[in-house]
């Protein structure tokens, strides 16, 4: 869930692209096609795989997860590494997608942190079939100055500011971004209301969209990756987002020197912790070359030179030691116990509840 | 067929009497049928038959899934599970149904907004010297050549709030506030109109082109007003090529999807992207190839109008 051009444009061209060429990819001695979301990886983390292995990797960039999703369930799509988000991964699974890691060509495996594998055999039990690239939280982001004049000085810290009208209006004039998730929506206004965030029924599902259809009046957009660039260039002050993302939107800001300081908070009410996990498809053919690969980016040295430049958390506990300080002491990338603790997770919606789940989403974002 | 126009009549005939020149024949007429069958038909009978099926966890995410090798046995499952229910789905939510109209709006109004700007440039073209027609008629190609996403995605530069629109009509002083064009109904229209205006202006002057000059001169020697004379004679003698125009931009603004993504707001709806939604949110093939194939129905209508326009025009002008 990282990448700065999520944006459902570049889907389009996938599908399209898949269409042509479902049956694509070839397979050469020595090569590994990774198919992985845009700028969610520090390029020379490939170059020296590369080098140490004479493995080439082919590496190709996706947007979202629907898309890759139906790429996989479409068949062949000749990649050799996925990187789906857990729930999506938890369905995949069961769709029979992926295969079975030998965990004996896994030897850093013993680098991996209970903490975030005890969490993600939630989506895939025992860890069979992934191993945990990144993970993050969905919360807000926002620019400091604007939100300071509008709260009076209060400081940005809850839901609140979302989920309640008469304050959220306050942002309108100088604009408001949320994702376009409904499966990370829905959770965080049921969070809002005191229901279960990972409720499947369908009147909580209803009420959620409701208070949805509240707010829809001040939002400017639902997009999930165009928030980056405006948090950055001013254009927007405030955005759900997800973590390492909004990160980036700072950092740009920061590089720019144009004024605009953006920030990133977890509301203390908790927020969504999401996991996107590497897995191997079935009809992978490179699969000894995709568990070196696994087995490479579980190195401490390595996971680590990536969470620095993508500034997301890793689940990789050996890895702190090689993390710059700032990225670990920052408590919006590695949150600290009391908030871990209010973080929740949320499991894939059956069919029927998809279908409700994404209608209420469209009623909210349509207003029909 | 080419081989059969360059023979005198008297050779064909013996031709065709010739049992393997006849097959040759046949075989030469067979030839768009079966690009037809391959790349219409089968394609078509492949969404059909999805949207008939049901969804299931797997891959592909639907059942049943028929196959050839399946033989009788799996034709028998296909038919055993035949029901209408993705079908009659979209008949109880007003969703598709609003959808298909939101489409069929912004695709009639978009065609004729492009027909009016496109009309006066054919028109314009037809009329220019001989000379600078390749010139203009480049000119009118020259966009092909950039891809269509970049420049839709330079819309986004230019209409959004503070985008090359909005600086120039402040700096002018025609507004004292931004418009707020991009992510509206507004910004589709352009997008659309900006798009397809070459496969509007093309068919155009195609005919325009062609037009006789000397049943103008001779309605303007009878007294005929400019005016007049486009009425009743350049208009009516042109109609062939704004039934195409039209048809070429109609048809692909129905189902488009790329540019109300991009520049559409997330309140506008359009059948496109309903399918998407479909397609990839709700996993739902059937019910997407549901969607897909009403499209297509609600599509076919106005080409068999638009053949019966051609088939009338041909035979008015023999």
């Amino acid at each position: 869930m990282s990448s700065n051009f999520k944006s459902r444009l570049t889907g389009t061209m996938a599908t399209a692209i898949m269409v042509a060429c479902a049956a694509s990819a070839a397979h050469a001695e020595g090569t590994i096609n990774v198919y992985n979301w845009s700028d969610y990886i520090d390029e020379s983390v490939l170059k020296d795989f590369e080098a140490e292995t004479g493995i080439k990797v082919n590496y190709d960039v996706f947007d979202s997860n629907e898309v890759l999703e139906t790429k996989l369930l479409a068949g062949t799509t000749g990649y050799d590494i996925v990187v789906p988000t857990g729930s999506f991964l938890s369905r995949q699974i069961q769709a029979g997608v992926f295969q079975k890691l030998d965990k004996d060509a896994l030897p850093n495996l013993k680098n991996m942190w209970s903490l975030v594998s005890n969490r993600t055999s939630i989506y895939d039990p025992g860890n069979a079939y992934s191993i945990n690239y990144m993970w993050g939280t969905t919360g807000i982001g926002y620019n400091v100055e604007a939100a300071a004049k509008r709260l009076d000085g209060k400081p940005v810290d809850s839901w609140e500011i979302i989920f309640n009208p008469e304050i959220l209006a306050k942002f309108r004039d100088c604009g408001i971004h949320i994702l376009d998730a409904p499966t990370e929506l829905i959770p965080a206004a049921l969070n809002h209301l005191g229901l279960n965030p990972d409720s499947h029924n369908k009147a909580d599902i209803e009420k959620a969209a409701a208070l949805l259809k509240t707010i829809r009046p001040y939002v400017q957009k639902f997009h999930s990756s165009e928030y980056i660039n405006a948090l950055a260039n001013g254009d927007i002050c405030l955005a759900i987002g997800w973590s390492g993302d909004v990160f980036q939107a700072r950092d740009r800001a920061a590089e720019a020197d144009n004024g605009v300081t953006i920030n990133y908070i977890i509301p203390k009410e908790g927020a969504l912790m999401w996991f996107d996990q590497m897995a191997i498809p079935t009809d992978a053919t490179n699969s000894k070359e995709a568990h070196m690969f696994l087995d490479y980016i579980m190195r401490p040295d390595v996971i680590a030179k990536a969470s620095n430049y993508v500034v997301y958390a890793n689940g990789n506990k050996a890895s702190h030691e090689h993390l710059d300080q700032e990225v670990l002491e920052d408590s919006a990338v590695y949150p600290d116990e009391a908030t871990m603790e209010k973080l929740y997770v949320t499991t894939p919606y059956a069919p029927k509840i998809q279908r409700i789940v994404t209608r209420a989403w469209t009623a909210v974002k349509s207003g029909q | 067929m080419a081989v059969a126009d360059i023979t005198s009549p008297s050779e064909e005939i013996q031709e065709t009497s010739s049992p393997s020149s006849g097959w040759g024949r046949k075989l030469l007429i067979a030839i768009p049928y079966i690009w037809l069958l391959i790349f219409f038909l089968a394609p078509f009978v492949i969404v059909l038959k999805i949207s008939l099926s049901d969804v299931i966890l797997a891959r592909p995410p639907y059942f049943p899934n028929f196959d050839i090798s399946e033989g009788w046995q799996g034709l028998l499952a296909m038919l055993q599970a035949f029901d209408l229910e993705n079908y009659v789905w979209l008949t109880e939510d007003t969703l598709y149904l609003n959808s298909y109209l939101s489409s069929l709006r912004i695709a009639s109004i978009s065609t004729l907004l492009t027909l009016a700007i496109g009309y006066p440039i054919a028109y314009a073209m037809a009329k220019a010297p001989k000379e600078w027609r390749a010139t203009l008629l480049m000119l009118v190609i020259l966009p092909f050549w950039t891809s269509f996403l970049i420049r839709v995605y330079a819309w986004i530069g230019i209409l959004k709030k503070e985008g090359f629109l909005n600086y120039f009509l402040l700096w002018t002083g025609i507004i004292d506030e931004p418009l707020m064009i991009l992510n509206t109904d507004t910004a589709i229209y352009i997008g659309i109109v900006y798009s397809y205006l070459p496969f509007m202006v093309l068919p155009l002057y195609a005919v325009l082109e062609k037009l006789d000059i000397s049943l103008l001169e001779a309605a303007t020697d009878l007294g005929c007003s400019p005016l007049k004379a486009f009425w009743v004679i350049t208009l009516p003698l042109s109609l062939s090529g704004v039934w195409a125009g039209c048809f070429l931009v109609f048809i692909p603004a129905v189902g488009e999807f790329v540019i109300p993504d991009i520049l559409g707001g997330s309140s506008t709806i359009m059948i496109g992207k309903t399918l998407w939604v479909e397609f990839f949110s709700n996993r739902d093939w059937p019910v997407a190839s549901a969607v897909a194939i009403l499209l297509l129905l609600m599509l076919i209508l106005p080409i068999i109008l638009f053949q019966k326009q051609q088939e009338k025009q041909a035979e008015a002008s023999q």
